[in-house]
Formats: C-alpha cells, structure tokens, sequence
C-alpha cells in the first residue's frame, strides 16, 4: 500500500508527458505527420522504377529530374517569381505595418481590415478573381522573360504582403519609443531617425518577413495554376500536371528538392526571430 | 504617405479582381467568352439546385469531420506538449509545424503513395495477411474459409475516405497550435486543487482543462475548418468522382466548363460563408472577453 503510495507520487499527476498512454499518442502522431514525406524522399533514391520494395541507392532521378528541360525551366520560373515577389512584397508589407504602428487616421480600421483580406479569404476565390482580371484587362502574355511571368509575380505579392506586415508589425510593437525621444533630443531629422534606428530595428522583422514571402510564393500552387498559362509554369504546377499522369521517382526527387529548399528557409527564419526574441528578453 | 502605395496595390490588384468577379455572379453568359451584366440572380438561384446543394452539403461534411479528428488527435499531442519538460518543448512544437511549412502539394501527392492500391498501407495489409494465414495454415486450418483465399487491397484512394484523411492530414497543426497556446497559458492550480479534491484525471479534464481552453478550442475549430471547406487539392488528388468539393465546382466553371458567371457566384456563396463564420468567432470572443471583464 505504502509502496504503491509512493509510486504513484513519484511523477506529479499533471506529469502527463510520462503517461504511456501519452507518448503512445505523441509518437503516433509524428509518424503520421512525417511517415509520409520520409518514405518519399527516401523513394526518391530507391533503384526500382515501380517497385515499393527497396531495391538500393540511386541519385539517377536527380539526374533525370535535371535533364528534364519542362521540369528545370519551372523551376528558374518558379525562383524568378518568388525573387521578384519577396522584392516587392517586403516593401510593401513594411510601409503598412509602419503606417498601421505609428499613424492614427480615419478610417484605419477598414485600412487593417482590407489588408487582411487576402489572409482569410479561400485561396480559390482569390485564384479566380485573378485569372478574371488578367484576362479582362486584357494582361499582355507571350512577353520575353521575364516580362511573360509578371501576371503571377503580381499575384504572388497580392497574398504574400499582408503577411510580411503582419511579421514586420510585430517586430514593431517591441519598439522602445524612448529611441525616438533620445534620437530627436540629439538633432536626428525625421529621415536620419528613420535611416538609422528604424531600419536596424526592423532588419529581423524585414529578413523574417521576406524569408516567409519568398517560401509563400515558391510553395503556392492554387493561385498559380488559375494565372499560369502554357508557357509560364511554375515547379508546383509542373509537379501536379506530372502528378496527374503518374506517380514516378522522378516526382520524388524534384519534391524532395523543394521540400529542402523551404525547410532551409524556415528554419533561418525561424532562427533569426527566435535569436531576436531572446534578445529582447535581455 | 505611407499607405499609399499599398493601398493603391491592393484596390488594384486584389480588391478590383474580387469586384470584377462579384459583377460576373450577376452577369449573364453570352456565347464564349461574353458577359453581359443583366443583375440577374440565375447564378445564385442555379447554386441552389439540388446538385450543387448537395455538393455544399458534402463540403461542409468533409470540413466537419475533418475539423471534429483534428479536434480529437490534437488535444492528446497539445496537452503532451504543454506538460512536456520545457527543454523539449520548442523541439516538440517546431516537429508539429515543420511539416506545414512543406509545400501543400506535395504532402498530397506523398499520400497518395501510402494510400493507393500498391501503397504502404497496403503492402502493410498483405504481409499481416499473409502471417496470419500460414500461421493459419500451421494449425492445421484452412484459411479460405476464414479470412479468404486471396488478399484484396483495401480501397483506400479516391474515395471520401482518402479526402478527408488528406484534409486531417493537411489541417492537423492548424489545431495543435491554438490549442497548445490557450493550454500553455492555463493556471495549473486549477488543475491540481481539482485533482487535490478528488476529481478523476477525466472529470477534471472535461470540468477544467476543457473550459479553459475553449478560446483556443473555438480558434483551433475556425482555422481548421475555413481552409477545410474551401480545399481545392485534397479533394482533386485524392477524391474519386463523387468526392468533389465546392472549389473543384467552381474551378470547373473557370477552367473546363467556362461558365464564369456561375463559377463566380460559388465563390461568392463561399466567401460569404467564410465571412459568417469569422463574423461569429468574432462576436463571441468579444462576448467571451465582457463577461471576464464583469
């Protein structure tokens, strides 16, 4: 009695974490989140064409994927749009969450509340409002590149800014008003004050916001398959016409390429916000 | 000053086009590729018919269940989180979001190599299968009578099934995150003094753990079901004939079908009902936040 006493105290009871039953839930959890990718990266350096079984170590679908001209000329389209888009949408992201943080006006809160929208709407929707417009406006295609991809650039920046504000803006709320005080009481013009306080300040919000930009706009596939047309295909978009005709390594490894390249990014991403959090802390 | 060039990008770029396609939902087709504005409501009245009814049914089903698992496998991994040591917290949280920073597309496709016919979930299937009957046959018994002679593949691809696997798949840490942040915050003294006084782990769950988590609850419910409802690719990569959604409708009328007016007067009807929903969330958190008040 006395033992089971003890026993039982010897983890508290809100010690969850060390209930069986709770691991059990965690593990299973994670390899259903993960199972699934795991086995296709690894696929994509299995030897066997049809074959689930493995058959040994081959990058020759890395290579395949690489002569692939389609699939390597969705790729730099792919990179382009996501430069361009991360360019301007940082900017842009920027002036509104400056504006939302530092200026009262009339009417700011339907301004707050339009610069959410892209965030909450169906992607769908959005994606059909897009090649509606571009095609009544009568958008110019079959322009020399990288002329021919700024119908999807202009989308991509459309969703990707109000995101980039809303990093940006929160970087901001940890502002020290006192800086601008100090700034001014030394002789500091508006400008200067901007150049050199707000700027520096800003810099991990800007790099974390631009970072999300640029894996928002590489990742996008709905959106980009309703403003896409046959000569401007993006990797997401080649991925799923290839997906639709059939299930081969050579898919493996051009996922198993995109899924590095926004691991890679996220991960400096997250880095830099978690270091200038800590910095903060101080 | 500053918000002018935003601004200016927005109306155009983003407020024009959902305006455009708001015309085009009054709008009567003419020929090919001609609209004519007449304000009639046909659209919205054809959205009504029973088949397309019965594809908003099926959409907010597939969403409903699809929000309900999340809600059910995402608790267990929330409070395993929040209870964790913090030095394996981050870890723990960073592994429940990596894989929604993976590309959407691809997280389906890599489904659908565990879920057809000659997947994993199948190969998986047939090696019990045939385990259990040599070792069947060991005893001396015949399996054909038992379990059948030959292993068939479970269907487990294009059909509802693998819809809604996909969008719990997709929607998972949409629902641990809320969850997670609200349990995060709890006052873990309540908790004990329920335990303390006696109340089962269950009843102490259901009494305190749940209603002080309801904010994230309710968030977790919203962000899992709004995408949910309006999903576009799980239901196109893993849905069979009958499984489509209302996106895979109105990306029909855009694309193959090329009745613009009708599609856009689904996205309309879609959007509202995204509206409503956050309209809801945001009247009762401000119900919510007097009553803490008083």
């Amino acid at each position: 009695m006395r033992y089971s006493l003890i026993k039982r105290t010897q983890f508290g009871p809100l010690d969850y974490i060390h209930q069986g039953w709770m691991k059990l839930t965690l593990g299973l959890s994670f390899v259903f989140l993960y199972a699934p990718l795991l086995i296709l990266v690894i696929f994509s350096f299995n030897d066997s064409r049809r074959n689930i079984v493995w058959r040994g170590f081959t990058t020759k679908y890395y290579e395949k994927a690489w002569n692939n001209d389609g699939l390597i000329e969705a790729f730099a389209n792919s990179l382009t749009i996501a430069f361009f888009s991360t360019i301007v949408s940082t900017i842009l992201g920027a002036m509104v969450a400056l504006l939302l943080w530092r200026f009262r006006f009339p009417l700011k809160g339907a301004y707050e509340g339009a610069m959410t929208l892209p965030i909450v709407i169906p992607e769908i929707c959005m994606g059909v409002a897009m090649m509606a417009f571009f095609s009544r406006v009568g958008w110019p295609s079959g322009l020399v590149w990288p002329f021919n991809l700024s119908a999807i650039t202009i989308a991509h920046i459309s969703f990707s800014f109000p995101f980039v504000a809303v990093i940006v803006r929160a970087r901001l709320a940890n502002f020290n008003l006192e800086l601008e005080e100090a700034a001014k009481d030394l002789g500091a013009s508006e400008w200067q004050f901007f150049r050199d306080i707000m700027i520096p300040f800003m810099k991990p919000g800007l790099i974390a916001g631009a970072l999300l930009a640029f894996t928002l706009s590489l990742d996008d596939f709905v959106i980009t398959f309703f403003t896409s047309g046959p000569d401007t295909v993006t990797l997401p978009v080649k991925i799923y016409s290839m997906v639709r005709f059939s299930v081969t390594p050579e898919i493996n490894a051009a996922s198993t390429v995109l899924i590095a390249i926004t691991l890679l990014l996220t991960t400096i991403a997250l880095w830099l916000q978690n270091r200038t959090g800590q910095k903060l802390g101080h | 000053m500053l918000g002018v060039p935003p601004g200016i990008w927005l109306t155009v770029f983003f407020i024009i086009p959902l305006s455009l396609i708001w015309l085009f939902s009054f709008g009567d087709k003419q020929g090919l590729v001609d609209i004519e504005l007449t304000w009639t409501m046909a659209n919205y009245a054809r959205a009504m018919d029973p088949l397309y009814l019965q594809i908003f049914l099926k959409s907010f089903w597939f969403a409903g269940i699809t929000t309900l698992v999340c809600l059910l496998v995402a608790f267990p991994i929330a409070i395993a989180i929040t209870f964790s040591p913090a030095r394996i917290r981050p870890i723990l949280l960073l592994l429940v979001i990596l894989p929604f920073w993976t590309n959407l597309l691809i997280r389906t496709y890599a489904l659908i190599a565990v879920l057809r016919t000659k997947g994993y979930v199948n190969f998986g299937l047939e090696y019990l299968w045939d385990g259990l009957n040599a070792t069947l046959m060991f005893f001396g018994m015949d399996p054909s009578g038992l379990i059948g002679e030959r292993f068939t593949p479970a269907p487990l691809l294009y059909n509802n099934f693998a819809v809604v696997f996909g969008l719990v798949y997709v929607h998972l840490p949409f629902m641990v995150l809320p969850l997670y942040a609200s349990l995060d915050r709890m006052d873990r003294s309540y908790l004990e003094a329920s335990l303390d006084l006696g109340a089962t782990q269950f009843r102490t769950f259901l009494s305190i753990t749940v209603p002080l988590a309801m904010p994230g609850i309710i968030s977790g419910v919203i962000i899992t079901f709004i995408p949910a409802l309006g999903s576009f690719l799980t239901p196109d990569l893993l849905g069979g004939t009958d499984s489509q959604m209302i996106a895979n409708v109105i990306e029909r009328q855009f694309k193959s079908a090329n009745d613009w007016p009708f599609g856009s007067a689904l996205s309309f009807i879609l959007m509202y009902i995204t509206f409503f929903v956050l309209a809801a969330r945001a009247l009762f958190s401000r119900q919510g936040s007097a009553m803490e008040a008083s």
